[in-house]
């Protein structure tokens, strides 16, 4: 089970609308453990990814990481509720970590907003909201992260456990 | 590759009279996800749900979160007939509620959606539902369940194209 790498050198042309789509990821036969969208234009203000995920068993969450920086360069908090109880957490230069829960067979939903992406005077904030409903388990949660860095966000790489056929990750530019 | 404005609006409502409910039908297959935006006024004192291609049948779940100011609180509900995207009572204040649907076209997989609402007298929430069923949804019914949503109420629906 592979990763998928969507290149964007000479196939994007500029000045489109005001929400465009700028790439997207479906899982095939096999399913996937990784999206990358690489080669981000800087012409939008904002990012948006809309994640439509399914895994083969048990529950699984997902990663955003940026220009492929690998290094504790992330923050992150989260609240969520699990049907029966809630909670908090959150965790301090750590990988990237974002939630998007998904439940064994059963779909699960995220929207995950990246804001100014290419200013290099800040470092970068998200924040997401994902879910998954599997008729008697099920989990919802409302994320917000940050990225260590001042660099524009060129590429962004989303990874899980195995995220299976018919998962999909679209990438959205907004334009100021 | 990048696909030009992919937000487009389908269809949108505004209330010129109290109702109990409001359909979206014949909704196209040729957007990856819809965004529903309501913006009810002063709504009766009831719950908002939604059931999509009429469908009675208990194919819906959720799992709900929610804070009053004081409490947070999440519960959830299986095989309902109907899916709930506020579930409690709501107040007389305008209430906003927000709910994308993802994925909803495709004739392979389960549906899924997630509802933010904003009660600005009660409390903020978020829901996400199941719809267990492979079809494409094509009707998207937003209804309370006692009483109605009032004058000036609009519902306004989006579609999202993936490239």
């Amino acid at each position: 089970m592979a990763g998928i790498q969507l290149g964007l050198i000479g196939s994007y042309s500029a000045s489109l609308g005001a929400y465009d789509s700028i790439a997207t990821s479906v899982a095939g036969v096999g399913g996937t453990t990784s999206v990358t969208f690489s080669s981000i234009p800087s012409t939008y203000t904002h990012l948006q990814i809309r994640a439509y995920g399914i895994v083969a068993a048990g529950v699984t969450n997902l990663a955003v990481q940026f220009n492929g920086d690998t290094a504790s360069n992330y923050w992150w908090h989260q609240l969520y509720g699990s049907g029966g109880g809630t909670g908090s957490n959150n965790s301090g230069a750590s990988s990237p970590f974002m939630y998007m829960p998904t439940f064994a067979t059963q779909p699960g939903g995220m929207v995950l907003d990246i804001l100014d992406y290419t200013n290099t005077n800040k470092y970068k904030t998200m924040r997401g909201i994902g879910g998954s409903d599997a008729n008697g388990s099920g989990q919802l949660s409302l994320s917000s992260g940050m990225w260590n860095s001042t660099a524009a966000i060129t590429s962004i790489t989303l990874y899980g456990s195995t995220f299976s056929q018919y998962s999909s990750f679209a990438l959205y530019g907004i334009k100021g | 590759m990048a696909a030009g404005n992919t937000y487009t609006p389908i269809a949108t409502t505004t209330f010129v009279s109290a109702q109990a409910s409001y359909t979206f039908s014949s909704i196209p297959s040729t957007y990856t996800d819809l965004v529903l935006v309501s913006n009810l006024i002063s709504p009766s004192s009831g719950s908002l749900y939604i059931r999509v291609n009429s469908d009675t049948a208990t194919n819906y779940s959720r799992t709900n979160l929610y804070g009053n100011g004081t409490t947070v609180t999440s519960d959830r509900a299986s095989s309902e007939t109907l899916s709930y995207v506020y579930p409690g009572a709501i107040g007389a204040s305008p209430t906003t509620l927000i709910t994308t649907f993802n994925n909803y076209s495709n004739a392979t997989t389960n549906k899924t959606w997630i509802t933010r609402a904003n009660d600005t007298t009660l409390d903020v929430s978020a829901v996400v539902a199941l719809w267990r069923s492979t079809a494409a949804i094509n009707t998207i019914l937003f209804a309370i369940n006692t009483g109605t949503m009032g004058i000036g109420t609009t519902f306004t629906l989006y579609g999202i194209t993936a490239a």
